[in-house]
């Protein structure tokens, strides 16, 4: 069947896709767009969390077709036109929060709608946030670090 | 036609000579002008931005024009003979282009192995654990791949099977590997013994007759996965010269090769490997996965295929950490000093060697822990069995022994009524002391310094989880789960200390190499580093600009990637990459200065005498004198000509371990830390909350601070997932894996994970370069025994298990 | 594979008559998974997701209508008035990515006895709407678990909506897993004080084929509430009568040792859930006079 959905504010078309392919195989394997991850593929790790229609989903749970004529965004759609780093990205940058890297786009797709939500959350919001995104090098804490920077950051430009 | 997916479209932007995303070398400046970027500096990844911007090309992102989807048929039973495989409506189906077996493989060389070659590349007669691979198929859409493998039919006889060590040793077992005959089989007691290691020094009964008191305790470690994100992956191209391209996700390059080119029957100059992005390791990629499976279904379509495992493969597509049965006697005089330590330690490999004989090694040198005892008797083995293979994890045989001989440490303690960090402190080895393998230990080991430093962190307060809106349960035992406010919950409070070795040990020739080179582009000098590291998330890209940076006076430094073009990097494990490749750039680096300096002194030496008489650094883009004077740019006295080297570097020589007693010096470093776990339990349901993490670790030398941290909290993290939750289960009585999935293997989420405050000591070891001592795995090997101890100390429970389950907490 | 895409319920009815073996997605949180994981290769697969009406809920003078698509999390963000029971099992649901798609339908279709919603729902009350081209019918929660992942559907049906009971009183929901996050159940339960019956109601997951309510212990507690007067008192639960409440539910169930748990910790855990929540609801109930 042919699928198509808005990416990141531009029109994708997939053809001959199989009905049983999730939104996560179509965005990597016939967008061209790989950022989002294949960690678990059972909605137990977060590493393909896209937001659909502003919503954070695991895009490895949404059938390619329930992705028509709909809006995602995924972590290639955080930083601006220009390639410059969104806040997120930036702070997870400076805070030492990648290591291998793989649960990173799941968590800035998820911790940019968290500040987006609710710009000065505390640790407890930012667990609770985060709760749905496995990461298995960091111990977590320069992810925590990371987010707290990228608040912080926000609260200082506005 | 809905029923028949067809291949995806060439993706926008994508050649069809080359993959569409392959590794890119990664070019970084210091990224601000006041810094040098060189070492001791938290400079940042150089890989941070592609990996933030979804952009790095991790191995199963990896796409090329045409490709076909590799797929993998593998044992729905642990034991069995094959008695058929009829492949031919799988091969009728269309869109299939091949399927193998066993008698598809192209040579005479069928098995490999990282030890012993005893691992069929496709099972051939016979299954020995439950998901061996047994058929591989190439189609155009994964979906057609698997659904052709369902029709592959296997006709299977079971046979009994061997899961423990009395099933495994009994006179009439059945034999894992019929008719051994590899470097351990002569002095194993047992064919389902792969390797065993006794160390005997002094005389334990004489000891044991000083003891005041003696402690005895039988510890089980359940088997834990490495859990890396990504999963296995890789993309075979077939090249025309007959040989194939692989990118792949690898912890060490060459030791794949040399594994894949004997089974494809192609030299190893056309088999070129390059590494892929990799989401984390951990041990498990230690051995083969896809590697020669892509390989062969690449040679046999004439098209590149992609093999890209999902979570439930993965558990049965990588080794584990061997699950182990420890029994210890621990003997103290009333003042508080060890007298003996008596263990036996066996460790399930399960069906194939793996690096279950290293992993033996390890256990048993370490299996006292950093402790001063001249008398002891110590076993370690590994057995085979038709459990699931184990081999290589984090911590490697060091962690299971640390469990047992810290809980022992607790209990010896408690019999002396002595507080158990004074107790420790007291039996702390130092440099000097010497280990039961007859090595003394010749750089700092500073164990009760990092015991003091985190008993002396300030604990964290009691019960945070109240507030004026009452309980907040995100800081509660059971989290969102919402299954206390406050009742039940006690807190407890643990110690614990590790030892493990860095480095290959046991005569190992380990050795790791670089090629740097220097030139001047656009003005500037800059220099590029090329090793065959395997960049598994661990930082060393960024340790190597680093390094390049201190010792060539450049700001920028561009990191190639790593492929089988240059020379072996060794394995990244063994927390030995920043101390072996590291050393390597580092060395080659001190080369190429030379060199830079010679030509120096050949274009400018004689305009200033100090070429000749001062000693010269490269600084600031910059010949310095030691003084502090420049001599000349670097860029000048480069110009057009460029310095390019390739060269080895090895550490000190370790010697094998004596088989009848253990005696050897074995190893060539050590790394330590202690940590203090601080629990909530919920006494009533038995779950377990950890409120603080507290470590502190020698590193002899943080090359990159941030990075330090950030490896001893992921490491940390990994030992309290084993503490409290993460177990492959296996039925004891098929040997089939019971929970090979992220819904029932249980890693921490954010919510499981305290605050980790880390104590960073610098202590150098004057062996290593620049004083630094492996760091990845030492956190690892406390961290469990700490949360164990605290949640004896909370609950008053013997807890000789882990990881610890609810029922065992209330005894339901 | 055929993909349905209705637009309106009508279609989608008209589909699942014309197609009973079609298998309708909302969520994806269970269907998904045997995709991706070769468990299930249905012939039709029908999106939920464009018929709106799905994600809406109403609130009634004694009942909400709760749409079946309508997600945990709104549920939690706004039904924590009328549902608390199930707003509080909603946020133990997996993961939040998971509770912003995932509905109260989905549990019902799969009928797992581990779904987080089943113990909220049979501790509140209330009815299934279940529809067909054939018509409407409701069915009382208490009949629709049949078996493992066997419900009271027929093959043209699907699932409309929920009527709960607005709560009367205060309501629990406490579930015991091995993580503090994104766990599936070991075992859970569900109490709902009643006021306006005097009645208890609870409900188990986890711990049978099917999720139960603890009839005898909702019995015994509700007769033991009304010959104290505690109703009318507002007196404190004696320990004695929590105690006996806690082990009739851990007598309720049917639990089996599995890769989860063992048999005998679900027992024991749901006793001390029963007796922690029962405090906690009766505790807010002095609290509210």
């Amino acid at each position: 069947m042919r699928v198509t959905m808005t990416v990141n504010g531009r029109p994708q078309e997939a053809d001959d896709v199989w009905e049983g392919e999730s939104l996560l195989y179509v965005l990597r394997e016939r967008m061209g767009l790989p950022g989002s991850k294949n960690a678990c593929e059972q909605g137990e790790c977060g590493s393909c969390t896209v937001r659909l229609d502003g919503v954070p989903v695991c895009s490895c749970l949404v059938a390619a077709g329930q992705a028509q004529d709909r809006e995602v965004t995924t972590v290639e759609g955080l930083s601006g036109e220009d390639g410059e780093l969104c806040t997120v990205q930036q702070a997870f940058v400076d805070a030492g929060a990648v290591q291998c890297g793989f649960c990173t786009p799941g968590l800035l797709v998820a911790a940019d709608e968290l500040l987006e939500r609710n710009p000065e959350p505390t640790d407890g919001d930012i667990r609770e946030a985060l709760s749905g995104n496995l990461c298995r090098c960091t111990g977590y804490e320069k992810i925590l670090d990371a987010v707290r920077l990228a608040a912080a950051r926000t609260g200082q430009a506005v | 036609m809905a029923d028949q997916p067809r291949t995806a479209p060439a993706r926008p932007g994508t050649s069809a000579a080359a993959p569409g995303r392959i590794p890119t070398s990664l070019t970084q400046g210091t990224g601000s002008a006041t810094t040098k970027g060189g070492i001791g500096e938290s400079t940042l990844r150089p890989d941070g931005i592609l990996k933030v911007t979804g952009e790095f090309a991790y191995s199963s992102d990896l796409w090329h024009e045409d490709m076909l989807w590799g797929y993998t048929l593998r044992s729905t039973v642990a034991h069995a003979r094959i008695l058929s495989i009829d492949t031919g409506e799988a091969l009728a189906t269309s869109g299939v282009y091949a399927v193998l077996t066993y008698d598809d493989l192209p040579t005479e060389v069928k098995n490999y192995g990282l030890e012993i070659r005893d691992t069929p590349v496709l099972a051939h007669g016979k299954v020995r654990h439950h998901g061996e691979p047994v058929a591989l198929v190439a189609a155009d859409h994964p979906e057609t791949a698997r659904r052709a493998a369902a029709k592959i039919r296997v006709e299977y006889e079971e046979l009994p099977v061997v899961t423990d060590e009395a099933s495994a040793t009994a006179p009439d077992a059945i034999l894992v590997h019929e008719g051994r005959d590899d470097h351990h089989s002569g002095h194993v007691p047992h064919p389902n013994v792969v390797h065993r290691q006794p160390i005997v020094r002094g005389d334990a009964d004489a000891a044991a007759a000083r003891a005041d008191v003696v402690v005895r305790g039988d510890y089980v470690f359940g088997m834990q996965d490495q859990a890396f994100l990504g999963p296995e992956s890789g993309l075979a191209v077939p090249a025309e010269d007959g040989g194939v391209d692989l990118y792949v996700a690898t912890q060490w390059l060459h030791s794949d090769l040399r594994q894949i080119a004997p089974v494809l029957g192609l030299p190893e100059s056309k088999v070129r490997m390059t590494l892929s992005g990799v989401g984390g390791a951990f041990g498990g990629r230690e051995d083969l996965s896809m590697q020669i499976h892509g390989c062969l279904l690449a040679l046999r379509t004439g098209k590149p295929v992609k093999i890209v495992y999902n979570r439930f493969e993965s558990f049965f597509g990588h080794v584990h950490r061997h699950p182990a049965r420890l029994r210890y006697e621990h003997g103290a005089t009333r003042d508080g000093k060890l007298t003996h330590v008596r263990c036996r330690i066996v460790l399930d490999g399960g069906a194939y060697a793996s690096a279950s004989p290293a992993v033996v090694g390890n256990a048993a040198s370490l299996s006292i822990g950093p402790y001063v005892v001249d008398d002891v008797d110590i076993e370690a083995l590994a057995l085979y069995t038709n459990n699931p293979p184990c081999g290589a994890m984090r911590g490697f045989g060091a962690v299971q022994a640390c469990f047992a001989y810290e809980a022992q440490m607790d209990k010896v303690a408690a019999e002396l009524d002595l507080d158990p960090v004074e107790f420790r402190q007291r039996n702390a080895m130092e440099q000097g002391t010497i280990m039961p393998t007859g090595q003394p230990v010749d750089s700092p080991a500073p164990v009760a310094e990092l015991l003091r430093r985190v008993k002396a962190m300030p604990l964290p307060p009691e019960q945070q989880w109240r507030t004026t809106e009452g309980a907040d349960v995100r800081a509660l035992p059971g989290g969102l789960s919402n299954t206390t406010h406050g009742e039940g919950v006690v807190r407890g409070v643990g110690y614990a200390v590790g030892i493990k070795n860095v480095g290959f040990s046991e005569g190992f020739d380990d050795y790791s190499t670089a090629r740097v080179r220097i030139e001047v582009i656009n003005g500037e000098p800059v220099a590029t580093v090329h090793t065959a590291m395997a960049e598994v998330g661990q930082g060393g890209v960024t340790v190597h600009a680093q390094i390049a940076r201190s010792e060539l006076g450049v700001t920028q430094v561009t990191i190639q990637p790593a492929d089988t073009r240059v020379g072996s990097a060794g394995s990244t494990s063994a927390s030995r990459q920043t101390y072996m490749t590291g050393g390597a750039v580092k060395n080659t680096c001190e080369a190429v200065r030379e060199k830079v300096l010679d030509l120096g002194r050949r274009r400018f030496g004689t305009y200033h005498p100090a070429w000749a008489t001062a000693e010269l650094l490269l600084e600031g883009g910059r010949v310095v004198t030691d003084g502090g004077e420049a001599l000349a740019d670097i860029a000048d006295v480069l110009g057009d000509e460029s310095v390019d080297l390739e060269l080895e570097f090895r550490h000190r020589p370790t010697q094998a371990f004596d088989l009848r007693t253990g005696q050897g010096n074995g190893h060539v470093q050590y790394s330590f830390a202690a940590h203090r776990a601080v629990v909530e339990v919920d006494t009533e349901l038995g779950l377990v909350k950890v409120v603080e993490l507290a470590c502190a670790q020698d590193v002899g030398k943080a090359l990159n601070p941030l990075s330090v941290v950030g490896q001893i909290q992921g490491g940390t993290t990994q030992g309290l997932g084993v503490a409290v939750m993460e177990e492959i289960v296996v039925d004891p009585k098929t040997a089939k894996v019971r929970n090979p999935s992220f819904t029932d293997y249980l890693i921490p989420t954010i919510l499981d994970t305290p605050t980790i405050p880390v104590d960073v000591l610098e202590l150098a070891d004057e062996h290593a370069p620049y004083g630094l001592r492996g760091v990845g795995e030492a956190p690892t090997l406390s961290s469990t025994p700490a949360v164990l101890a605290a949640i004896r100390q909370a609950t008053g429970l013997e807890l000789n298990r882990t990881p610890v389950r609810p029922e065992h907490l209330t005894g339901a | 594979m055929e993909f349905l895409r209705p637009a309106s319920w009508q279609e989608a009815l008209a589909a699942k008559a014309e197609h009973p073996a079609a298998v309708p997605i909302a969520g994806g949180t269970d269907v998904m998974v045997e995709i991706n994981f070769d468990h299930r290769r249905p012939a039709y697969l029908m999106d939920l997701n464009r018929v709106t009406e799905l994600q809406e809920w109403e609130i009634g003078a004694d009942t909400v209508r709760l749409g079946a698509s309508v997600p945990y999390t709104k549920i939690m963000e706004h039904l924590r008035t009328e549902l608390p029971g199930l707003a509080l099992a909603s946020h133990t649901v997996a993961s939040p990515q998971i509770r912003n798609r995932g509905g109260v339908g989905g549990n019902l279709g799969t009928a797992s006895p581990a779904g987080d919603a089943h113990p909220a729902l049979l501790a509140g009350g209330g009815q299934v709407e279940a529809a067909s081209v054939r018509g409407t019918r409701m069915i009382p929660l208490d009949d629709f678990y049949l078996g493992v992942k066997r419900n009271a559907l027929e093959p043209d049906e699907l699932i409309r909506a929920v009527h709960l009971r607005k709560a009367s009183g205060p309501q629990q929901f406490s579930k015991v897993g091995t993580r503090n996050a994104m766990v599936i159940a070991v075992c859970a339960f569900g109490i709902a004080l009643h006021p306006d019956t005097r009645t208890v109601r609870t409900g188990i997951g986890s711990a049978a084929p099917t999720p139960i309510r603890a009839r005898t212990a909702e019995e015994f507690l509700t007769a033991a509430l009304d010959e104290a007067g505690l109703w009318d008192s507002r007196g404190p639960v004696p320990p004695s009568v929590a105690g006996q409440f806690a082990d009739l539910v851990a007598g309720a169930a049917n639990p089996i040792d599995d890769v989860r748990g063992t048999a005998s910790y679900r027992r024991h855990a749901l006793g001390v859930m029963a007796r922690r929540t029962l405090g906690w609801t009766w505790q807010e109930y002095r609290d509210a006079n």
